[in-house]
Parts: C-alpha cells; sequence; structure tokens
C-alpha cells in the first residue's frame, strides 16, 4: 500500500534554485511594506479608507470601489513584532480600555489617539468600516470608531455552524435562512460604499477583483496541501504568517494572484527536489491558536532548536478569513456569489477556532503529525477559550502528544518566556521518547 | 396549567415569600427543575442574554434560564482557561455535575467566551447542544425575516425534543402567557422606580431570577400575589441616593453584593437579568407568532452591551434609563474578565462625566464573598456625592 500522502508535484528541472526558494518570503514582504506605503499616501491621493477585518473582509467589493484597506489586527500584531505594542497598548488603558480587553484592539486605540501614527506609516482613519460577527470583538472594537470618528460602521452578520458538523448546504432551508439574510446585507454594505465613496458600483470591477481572489484561493489551498511533503516545504507558523499578510493585504489584486502564483511555484519546486525549511525536521507539528509576536522569532526557535516544524497551522485557517475552504466565486454572480462566499468562509473561520478539534483529528494523519502546539493567549478569546477542551478532545481522536502553553500575541507583560520554554522542552522530551518507542516497535 | 413546581405558597406573609424565594434562587440544585423532571417533564437550558422561552413553553417544556451558580467550578474549570469569567465555569459545572439534568442546551453568540462555551458544552454532554443565532445587525432591513427562520429552525429542534410539533396557536398561548409575565415584572420595576423604598434591589432579583426556573404561569401567579403585598407594605421611605445599577446583563452579582448595596442606597433600576426582561412591550398575539416574537426582540426590546444595534447606542441608553427612573447617581459594574462588559465602561464613563453623573466604577465575581471593601467603598462615594450635592 502507498502511504505516501506527499502531494504530487511535477519536477521543475528548468528554475534557478537561488532565484526560487525564499523568494515567496522576500516577495511577501517587499509587497506588504508596499500595501503599507499606498494605504499610508492614499489621503493625499484623495483615495479612501476602509477599515476591515481578516475574518469577512470583503475586500474584493472595496477593491472594486477603490478603497484602500486597513486591517486593524495587522496593524496590531505589526507593533508586537517590532516590540513597541506596550506603548500603545499602555496609551489605550490610560484611556480607560481594562487590561483585560483584546491587545488588537488597544493597540489601535493607542494609534487611534496618536493620529494614526504607526511603526509601518501613518494609518488614515477611517471613511468606512465593516464589522463582522467572526469575532465578537470586532463588534465592540467597531463601536469603538463609531464613537470616534462617526463614520459608517457596517455589521456584516454571518451565521455560523450551530452545532459541531451541522452544516446545511445549498436547497436547505436553514442554510437558504442564512443567505438570503447574508445577501441582504451585501446589498445594504454596497448602498454604503456607493455613499461613501460617491461612486456607483461596477460590476465589471468587482468581477475582476474576483476573479484575482479565485486565483489566489486556488493557490491558497495548494500552498496549505503541499506542506504534506516530507520535508514540509515552509514552516506554517512563520513562513505561514508572511503568506498570511498578502492572502489579506493583497486579496482581490492582480500583485495577490501573482504573489501566490509564484508562492506555489516555489513550494512546488522544494516539494519536487525535496528540499524543506533550513531547519532539520525531527517533529511534524500542528499549531493552534495565534502566534507570540512579543517574541516572535524566539518563540519559533523554541521548536525549531529541538527539529519542531510546524506542517500546519489553525491560523491559516481562520485568519486568512476561511478561505482554505477553497471556495471559489460564481463570476457569472457577483453579488449572490460573494455573499455565498463570505458566509461559507465566515462559517469556516469560526468553526477552525470554535471546533478546531475536529479540523485537527483529519489532518493528523495526512500532514504526518506527531505533536500538537495549543497556544492560548489572553487576549483572544475568540481563539483561546476553548482550547484546553479542544486538546482533551484531539487527545481522544488522534494518537499526538500535545501541548498547551499560554501568553499573549501583543503584551509582552504576560509573556513569561523562561516558564514557556520549561513546557516546550518537555514537550519535545515526550516526543523523542515517543519516536524512540515507535524506532524500538518497528 | 400543567405541573407545579413550588411548594403549596398559599398564606405564607411577603418576607416569608421573599425568603423562600431567594433560597430556591441560590440553590444550585434547582429544586424546581427536578420536581419537574419528577412529574416527565423535560428541560431545555439557555444561557444568557434573551431567549425566546415561548417558542420552548409552547411545546410544553420547561425553558431554564442558566445563569451560572455560585458554586465551586470543580469540573467545569479544567475545560476552560483562566482568563474568562466565571459564569461560563460555574455554568458547565451545574450540567457536568449533575445539578441541572437537560434535554438541550441553547447558547447565543453574545461573546467570544460564550461562543465557546456552546462547542465546550457541546463536546462534554450526550443532549443536543446549539447557538441560536440571535442578529447582531439589528438595524438591517433583512434582520426580522432572517430571525423568523431561526426561530422556525428553534422551534423544529425543539419539536422533536417535545415528540410533538408545535402550532401557531400553541405559540400564541404560550406569548399570551408571557405578556402577562411581561406585564408583572414591569410592575416590578415600577416599584422600584417609583417606590423604591418597598422593593430592594436584592428582593427584586429573586422575584424576576425564579421565572428563569419555574413555569411562567406559575411565576404569573406568585408576581399576582406578590405586588399588592409590596404595594401594601408598611416600609417607609428613607433619605437614600437613588443609583442605577449597570453591569449584571450577563454574569449575575452575588445576592449578598446586591444586599451590600441595598443597605446605603435605593437602586431605582438596573440591568439585571435583563434577558429575562428584554422585551419591553406585549408581543402580538395575532398574526404571525414567530414574526411577532422576531419583530419584539429587533423593535421593542432593551440594550445590553453584547447586542449591536445603532438605534440604541450604549451610553445614551444608559443615560435614558438614569433619567427616566430619576436616578442622581450610577454603579457601572462589570464581571470580572467579561470583556465586553469591560469594554461599555470606557463610553459609559465618558457620557456621565459629560453629563455630570456621579458614577462609581467597580467589578464583581459571581463567587465572591467579602464586601466589606465594596461597602466602605461605596459609602464614601455617597457621602462624596451627598457632600458634593449640598455644596452646590
Ligand atoms: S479577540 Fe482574538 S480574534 Fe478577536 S480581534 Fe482580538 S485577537 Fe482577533
Ligand atoms: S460574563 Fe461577559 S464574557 Fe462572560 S459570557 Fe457573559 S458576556 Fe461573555
Amino acid at each position: 500500500m502507498d502511504n505516501d500522502t506527499s502531494p504530487k508535484v511535477a519536477p521543475q528541472a528548468t528554475l534557478d534554485s537561488s532565484e526560487l526558494v525564499g523568494r515567496g518570503n522576500r516577495e511577501g514582504n517587499r509587497l506588504f511594506k508596499e500595501w503599507y506605503g499606498r494605504v499610508s499616501s492614499g489621503p493625499e491621493r484623495g483615495e479612501k479608507a476602509a477599515y476591515v477585518f481578516v475574518m469577512g473582509s470583503a475586500a474584493e467589493l472595496f477593491e472594486s470601489f477603490g478603497f484602500n484597506l486597513v486591517l486593524p489586527e495587522i496593524n496590531g500584531l505589526q507593533t508586537a513584532v517590532r516590540h513597541v505594542a506596550e506603548d500603545y497598548i499602555d496609551q489605550a488603558e490610560g484611556y480607560g480600555f481594562a487590561t483585560d480587553v483584546c491587545g488588537y484592539v488597544k493597540a489601535d486605540v493607542g494609534m487611534q489617539l496618536r493620529g494614526g501614527d504607526h511603526p509601518m506609516g501613518r494609518i488614515p482613519p477611517p471613511d468606512l468600516a465593516l464589522q463582522t460577527n467572526v469575532c465578537n470583538t470586532y463588534i465592540k472594537w467597531g463601536e469603538i470608531w463609531e464613537r470616534l470618528y462617526h463614520v459608517p460602521v457596517v455589521t456584516l452578520d454571518i451565521p455560523g455552524s450551530r452545532a459541531a458538523g451541522r452544516l446545511p448546504g445549498r436547497g436547505h432551508v436553514d442554510y437558504e435562512n442564512d443567505l438570503a439574510y447574508v445577501r441582504g446585507q451585501v446589498d445594504e454594505l454596497v448602498e454604503v460604499c456607493e455613499q461613501v465613496s460617491g461612486r456607483r458600483f461596477d460590476q465589471d470591477r468587482l468581477v475582476e477583483a474576483m476573479s484575482h481572489a479565485n486565483s489566489m484561493t486556488r493557490d491558497w489551498v495548494r500552498v496549505l496541501e503541499l506542506n504534506k511533503s516530507r520535508p514540509a516545504v515552509y514552516n506554517a507558523v512563520t513562513d505561514g504568517t508572511v503568506y498570511l499578510g498578502a492572502v489579506n493585504a493583497l486579496r482581490g489584486r492582480v500583485e495577490g494572484a501573482d504573489y501566490f502564483r509564484d508562492v506555489v511555484e516555489e513550494l512546488e519546486y522544494k516539494a519536487s527536489h525535496g528540499l524543506g525549511t533550513p531547519f532539520e525536521e525531527r517533529h511534524r507539528l500542528a499549531f493552534v491558536g495565534v502566534p507570540c509576536y512579543p517574541i516572535y522569532r524566539k518563540f519559533s526557535e523554541m521548536f525549531t532548536q529541538h527539529g519542531g516544524i510546524f506542517v500546519g497551522s489553525s491560523y491559516t485557517w481562520f485568519a486568512s478569513g476561511g478561505w482554505s475552504t477553497g471556495y471559489e466565486y460564481d463570476l457569472a454572480h457577483p453579488l449572490d456569489s460573494l455573499a455565498e462566499g463570505l458566509l461559507v468562509t465566515g462559517r469556516a473561520a469560526m468553526d477552525t477556532m470554535f471546533h478546531v478539534d475536529r479540523v485537527l483529528a483529519e489532518m493528523a494523519e495526512p500532514y504526518g503529525i506527531d505533536g500538537i502546539v495549543f497556544h492560548a493567549i489572553k487576549s483572544c478569546r475568540t481563539v483561546s477559550s476553548g482550547l484546553a477542551d479542544s486538546r482533551r478532545a484531539v487527545l481522544e481522536q488522534a494518537d499526538v502528544n500535545a501541548l498547551l502553553i499560554d501568553s499573549d500575541h501583543m503584551d509582552p507583560r504576560v509573556v513569561a518566556e523562561a516558564g514557556m520554554r520549561n513546557r516546550v522542552d518537555a514537550f519535545f522530551e515526550g516526543l523523542e521518547t515517543r519516536r524512540l518507542l515507535a524506532g524500538a516497535r518497528s | 396549567m400543567g405541573t407545579h413546581v413550588l411548594d403549596d405558597w398559599g398564606g405564607l406573609s411577603l418576607d416569608e415569600l421573599l425568603r423562600d424565594c431567594r433560597d430556591l434562587v441560590e440553590d444550585p440544585d434547582y429544586p424546581t427543575v427536578r420536581r419537574w423532571r419528577e412529574a416527565g417533564g423535560k428541560v431545555v437550558g439557555h444561557f444568557e442574554v434573551y431567549f425566546p422561552e415561548e417558542i420552548v413553553a409552547a411545546a410544553g417544556l420547561l425553558p431554564v434560564k442558566i445563569h451560572g451558580a455560585p458554586i465551586e467550578a470543580r469540573q467545569g474549570d479544567a475545560h476552560f482557561g483562566s482568563n474568562l469569567c466565571s459564569i461560563v465555569k460555574t455554568s458547565l459545572e451545574l450540567a457536568l455535575s449533575g445539578r441541572l439534568e437537560l434535554e438541550m442546551f441553547v447558547s447565543h453568540p453574545i461573546c467570544d467566551t460564550a461562543r465557546n462555551l456552546a462547542a465546550v458544552w457541546g463536546r462534554n454532554v450526550p443532549y443536543p447542544c446549539e447557538i441560536l443565532y440571535l442578529p447582531q445587525n439589528a438595524t438591517s432591513r433583512h434582520a426580522a425575516t432572517y430571525l423568523r427562520g431561526e426561530y422556525q429552525r428553534l422551534q423544529r429542534g425543539v419539536e422533536e425534543i417535545a415528540g410533538r410539533t408545535v402550532n401557531d396557536d400553541d405559540l400564541r398561548r404560550a406569548i399570551a402567557v408571557y405578556n402577562e409575565n411581561r406585564r408583572l415584572l414591569r410592575r416590578l420595576y415600577e416599584i422600584k422606580r417609583e417606590t423604591p423604598w418597598l422593593l430592594q434591589v436584592d428582593e427584586a432579583y429573586v422575584l424576576v431570577a425564579l421565572g428563569g426556573r419555574i413555569p411562567r404561569e406559575e411565576h404569573n401567579l406568585l408576581l399576582s400575589a406578590v405586588i399588592p403585598m409590596l404595594e401594601q407594605r408598611g416600609t417607609a421611605p428613607q433619605d437614600r441616593m437613588r443609583i442605577v445599577f449597570e453591569g449584571g446583563f450577563c454574569e449575575q452579582p452575588p445576592l449578598d453584593l446586591l444586599t451590600t448595596i441595598a443597605q446605603s442606597s435605593y437602586v431605582v433600576d438596573d440591568d439585571l437579568l435583563i434577558g429575562l426582561r428584554w422585551l419591553s412591550e406585549d408581543v402580538a398575539t395575532d398574526g404571525d407568532p414567530l414574526a411577532n416574537l422576531a419583530t419584539a426582540y429587533l423593535d421593542h426590546s432593551s440594550y445590553s452591551p453584547v447586542q449591536h444595534d445603532d438605534r440604541k447606542p450604549k451610553e445614551e441608553m444608559l443615560l435614558r434609563r438614569i433619567r427616566e427612573s430619576g436616578a442622581g447617581a450610577a454603579i457601572i459594574s462589570a464581571a470580572k474578565m467579561c470583556e465586553p462588559g469591560l469594554d461599555e465602561q470606557v463610553p459609559y464613563v465618558r457620557a456621565l462625566e459629560a453629563e455630570g453623573i456621579p458614577y462609581f466604577v467597580n467589578e464583581f465575581e459571581e463567587n465572591m464573598t467579602s464586601f466589606d471593601s465594596l461597602q466602605i467603598q461605596l459609602e464614601t462615594f455617597i457621602e462624596n456625592v451627598l457632600f458634593a450635592g449640598a455644596e452646590v
């Protein structure tokens, strides 16, 4: 029996390895900076800013109206990786926000209070904002902008799964009820976009953006699948975060589609040549949660130094807005399909947070996962509240080791690095023992 | 009406009745629910904040409001992280410890923690657990139609549990019972507002909370008897500050905390257990009952930090509550680690400052047991306010 579940790739002998390998990261970082530059200079060109969240961004629609997308979660994480998050958080706490409020929210409040000053540029205030319910904190966050700026803050309510695994599809009365609701809200959103932008809705521009998004989606699914390769062709936490930045910031744009075509090319090349990450791969891991940005590099090294490579990450599922589902728009029915896409992907994003145990149990075998790292963060109750229970449920279903650690993705004051390192070390001892036992058995 | 779950209370004095109600509300073993089950009844538990109990009652089931409990979450703790409010842990504890047996559990997407609660609950019990997706886009033109469909979905699930279908007349009858209940609860709050010396905040609380664990027909009988007793209560008014308590929309402060507040002030309005009082007007009993319930939820309802509705900016709603109740100050509270509650404190405080209304900010936990420092702080706050008032 063929147990090789690695994705099949055609050898590409003509490509030059030095040009290809690492291109995704280099280009991703370049495009990301370019995007920040465009957002920052938007007001000079009279362009308007739409604040959206990574889960349920409706980026294609905003793109069609010529808005620059501002992604406040990404602004937040950038302050953390650049070690300035605490300043912003302090400012928000001084304004009245409690220590228990999500660090992303507070970093944004801090940034708004200092006129958009941010390490990546000057972020313009919103002309319009879209908040989905995929994370409830989004809604509370949007209410802050409403109060600060008195601009339209539109809610897009996406009903999620009512229970684990209950996913009625097309034709089912419940699905159709949800879809009609989302569809109606999309029309309402279009009306607001028209008012704020002063432009009429342009179906051709939407179709163009959707077509780029479709291309990105196909490639994104391929990127995720390619990490079934042994060795893994990228680290789903570190490289994966670079890719995620592009998924969100460039969604619906031609440079996004081009970028992901190139990423797939690079990763297929690596897969066909047996090239992995720069680190030894002794243990194939899945990551659940949001990375520890305040000590991003050291956090990653805690695992790579033991030969632990993240081949999958729930972050790449939900923080891509659920585009890991592979949903592609029907370009013949753009607004209908936009609504369905938002419903299907929004629901998937929620499922990969609230019912992550199911996805993990399914991916353990095809991805050859030995261990799962659950990273609960104080800020984020959406992702973290159920992790202890998910860990218990996964251990009942799959033969893997599992580690639960906690810190924060923003606030360095609650990151206890030494304690976390001890627990990670002990986790790898367990994985080594498992490996020895497996070796002895075979 | 069907099963009675309260002991015969005829002939009891007002104080005895209030004491018995308090005992029942504080009992984490839900004796009234047990009695219902012993008589062969089935139970649907629903979490905070609002739930359309009429749909469950119409099927002959007992809807039970789950809002945590003053218990140690021995099993519940292990299923959650540490940075969470207490109510989700103690609510789960009620189920895992067998104190509260259910045929179905329904939660709502009120906050990030509660949405996880539904998933965790579902992984750990054998009966159906689900989320009722109440709309978060209340001003959408499509929200009412959507919500009607969502209620219909709930109804189908309830019918399966009940083993019978529910028709429009069943629903209308249930709505009528709940309308009567709403009328009585409104009267209770009128008494608090107009003659607060007749009804303390902790007493009103137990009278409201009991409704979440007994059939509403029985609750109506009880309230119909208690309200005239309250109206004739001989308590004399005292020179106390009139105050609004805000922050009890989900996790509930311990009763002793409310008693402590009552010792130094008159709480003339509050958002305690607001879900049980969410619909502010009668629901129409003619026409399409599910559509009527949906419209009432959206258009004739209260407010809370976990419902987004552009028509009801929370700070303006709070100011209105203060004005309409004639309060001179507010306690702005939140359950510990309740993110939406804590978020809301910021605009509340700013609005109160802008209006020059004195306020007192605090956090509570349902399981806290020491109130001495709260009492001192509150008394100092009230003295300061009265002193400042005297100076003016
Ligand atoms: S609570 Fe979590 S998902 Fe929501 S904004 Fe904060 S970090 Fe993101
Ligand atoms: S107390 Fe607050 S955080 Fe906890 S479940 Fe209720 S609304 Fe959510």
